[in-house]
């Protein structure tokens, strides 16, 4: 049943919330990533911290530093815009802090680009000790949250304000740094992060349609990236396509154009994200403006097929 | 009370005072040596907080040196991280690591980094020298301490300069409202910041004002008189429905006559004559009118 994982991160919580370390810190966006759920359960370990969020992110990281798991939350755009706070309090203090940034991404819709984080993948991945996943479902998110209690070391979870289609089985689980091939094919290798996987999905019926077997890849840990699975579909099926909602300066595409490079691979990649700041609008038509639908992976993969 | 348990209290505390006198101009002697070792550094701000560090270190901070991460003990973190020399000295003092390690400060490859650094040096609460975060931290901790029923404490110090930092006007807003009186912010207001006075760059008076109105109990001391440091630092406990800010009025470069004051030391090492110079002034051998 599609879900935000926004809101599957909200629920998890409650799950997870029996352990005593637990707490969840707010920058009164509670009822944007349902993080309200956790309080009404456990308001002993909800800290609200209004809207300050560099604030919050260093008491996150003082709780942690005195034994607790710390999950910060708010708008990816308004966490990432911390980074130097995150940096100095979270990752050179390699605090077991969790930051949780919803609302990724042009997918956000209607309000534009001030709410749209569009860079913070990058601004996270430059963080030398911290780890970066984007879950694409429901399932994930959960499965994710529920690892991330015995996980030492700051992580960075990206999340989504519009809900998302099942894209993994129910019995589905999460191993961190391992890409997850959801669909075989040779053709072509389609890799997805959040809520592009689902785009990756129909691009490769789409391209079924046509004869082109697309490998589809959910990449969900952004670092430390999946070398072996990255290689193995260079290798396999020769060029590729990333897509993401967050632009092609540091992200997903970056990532994976890094892994290539190191490793002596010339196969071909397109990236496909965001070149500018975003707008308002509806997340699918923002989606196709912005050249990260369905549609336009299958087209990329096309131009590649012809290209070679 | 017995007439002479009285006498003997005085005594003791008479005593405790002049014991946390003299490891202060101790702490003052070794950060002039290392400053002048490792050839950069705040002499400014880390003589100004020395008298502080001292009644912390050696007398208040329930601490164990042998054992730095022990669940019950105080924390203190220093937010304003740049003046983190004094607290090396102190730590070495203590036990924390060996004396001679004081020397490697700022080289390649030492535990103590030019700013504290919580992973390379054990004894260190909180990485800092991003000034106006370290309140934050403090204030989680504090919180932590508070979810677990524990009764040490979390002390921060921070300077006047960096009250200039809206993050940390966040972090004392929040500190009020959840009246955590598990906490103590010491304000080492020794007038003096990088380029200028502090009033000169930004004023940030009426501070009194400010830290009541974020909800705060606020005392006001004479930060280079240990008897009232020790006031200061006993009153603070017996205040359990809010935070509590120790306003210490401080003199930027104390103790060596021609730093006093003087932003020129705010970040200047001193070279080796002036080392010696000041060390002589601190050893109280110094000869003629000073510099």
């Amino acid at each position: 049943m599609a879900k935000a994982t926004r809101e599957a991160f909200g629920e998890a919580l409650v799950r997870v919330g029996g352990d005593p370390r637990i707490v969840v810190l707010d920058g009164d966006l509670m009822k944007s990533n349902f993080t309200y759920l956790f309080r009404e359960r456990y308001p002993d370990r909800f800290v609200e911290c209004g809207i300050a969020e560099s604030n919050m992110i260093g008491v996150a990281s003082g709780l942690a530093l005195a034994g607790k798991i710390a999950w910060a939350s708010s708008f990816a755009c308004f966490l990432s815009g911390r980074l130097e706070t995150i940096r100095m309090s979270v990752g050179y203090q390699a605090a077991n802090v969790r930051l949780a940034g919803t609302h990724a991404g042009v997918g956000i819709g209607d309000d534009g680009a001030s709410q749209m984080a569009l860079e913070d993948v990058a601004a996270m991945r430059a963080l030398p000790n911290m780890t970066v996943i984007q879950p694409g479902d429901a399932v994930e998110t959960e499965r994710c949250v529920e690892y991330l209690v015995e996980h030492e070391g700051p992580v960075y979870l990206r999340l989504t304000r519009q809900k998302l289609d099942d894209v993994n089985p129910p019995d589905y689980r999460f191993e961190l740094g391992k890409a997850v091939v959801l669909r075989e094919g040779s053709d072509v290798a389609l890799l997805g992060t959040g809520a592009t996987v689902q785009e990756a999905l129909k691009a490769a019926d789409e391209l079924a349609g046509e004869g082109v077997e697309a490998r589809v890849i959910n990449v969900h840990t952004l670092k430390p990236i999946d070398h072996e699975t990255i290689l193995a579909a260079a290798r396999e099926c020769g060029r590729l396509v990333t897509v993401e909602d967050h632009n092609v300066f540091g992200g997903l595409g970056s990532a994976v154009a890094e892994v290539l490079a190191a490793n002596g691979s010339g196969a071909p990649l397109t990236v496909l994200g965001a070149t500018d700041y975003g707008q308002s609008g509806k997340s699918e038509e923002l989606y196709d403006a912005y050249g990260i639908s369905a549609k336009h992976v299958a087209e990329a993969a096309r131009a590649l097929a012809k290209g070679s | 009370m017995e007439a002479a348990q009285q006498v003997s209290e005085v005594e003791d505390r008479r005593a405790l005072v002049e014991r946390l006198r003299e490891e202060a101009r101790r702490l003052r002697i070794t950060d002039i040596r290392m400053l002048e070792k490792a050839g950069s550094g705040h002499p400014g701000g880390t003589l100004s907080a020395a008298d502080m560090i001292a009644a912390l270190y050696f007398h208040k901070l329930r601490i164990r040196p042998d054992d730095p991460m022990w669940a019950d003990r105080d924390r203190f973190v220093l937010s304003k991280g740049h003046c983190i020399p004094i607290v090396y000295a102190a730590l070495a003092r203590l036990g924390f690591f060996p004396e001679e390690q004081l020397m490697t400060l700022r080289e390649l490859g030492s535990p103590l980094q030019g700013h504290p650094d919580r992973v390379r040096l054990p004894g260190i609460e909180a990485s800092t020298g991003s000034l106006g975060q370290g309140l934050s931290i403090a204030v989680g901790m504090a919180i932590a301490g508070r979810l677990d029923g524990a009764d040490w404490r979390v002390y921060c110090m921070m300077g006047d300069g960096e009250s200039q930092a809206g993050q940390l006007w966040e972090a004392a807003m929040l500190a009020g409202k959840r009246g955590l009186s598990n906490l103590v912010g010491i304000l080492d207001q020794n007038l003096v910041q990088q380029s200028d006075l502090v009033e000169r760059i930004l004023d940030i008076e009426p501070v009194v004002a400010k830290w009541r109105a974020f909800g705060w109990h606020v005392r006001e001391i004479d930060g280079h008189d240990m008897e009232q440091i020790l006031d200061a630092l006993d009153e603070v406990e017996t205040v359990t429905d809010r935070p509590a800010l120790v306003l210490s009025h401080t003199v930027k470069g104390k103790g060596v006559s021609w730093m006093e004051l003087d932003p020129e030391w705010h970040g200047k090492a001193p070279d080796a004559e002036q080392a010696a110079r000041a060390i002589a002034e601190l050893e109280g051998t110094a000869t003629g009118g000073g510099a």
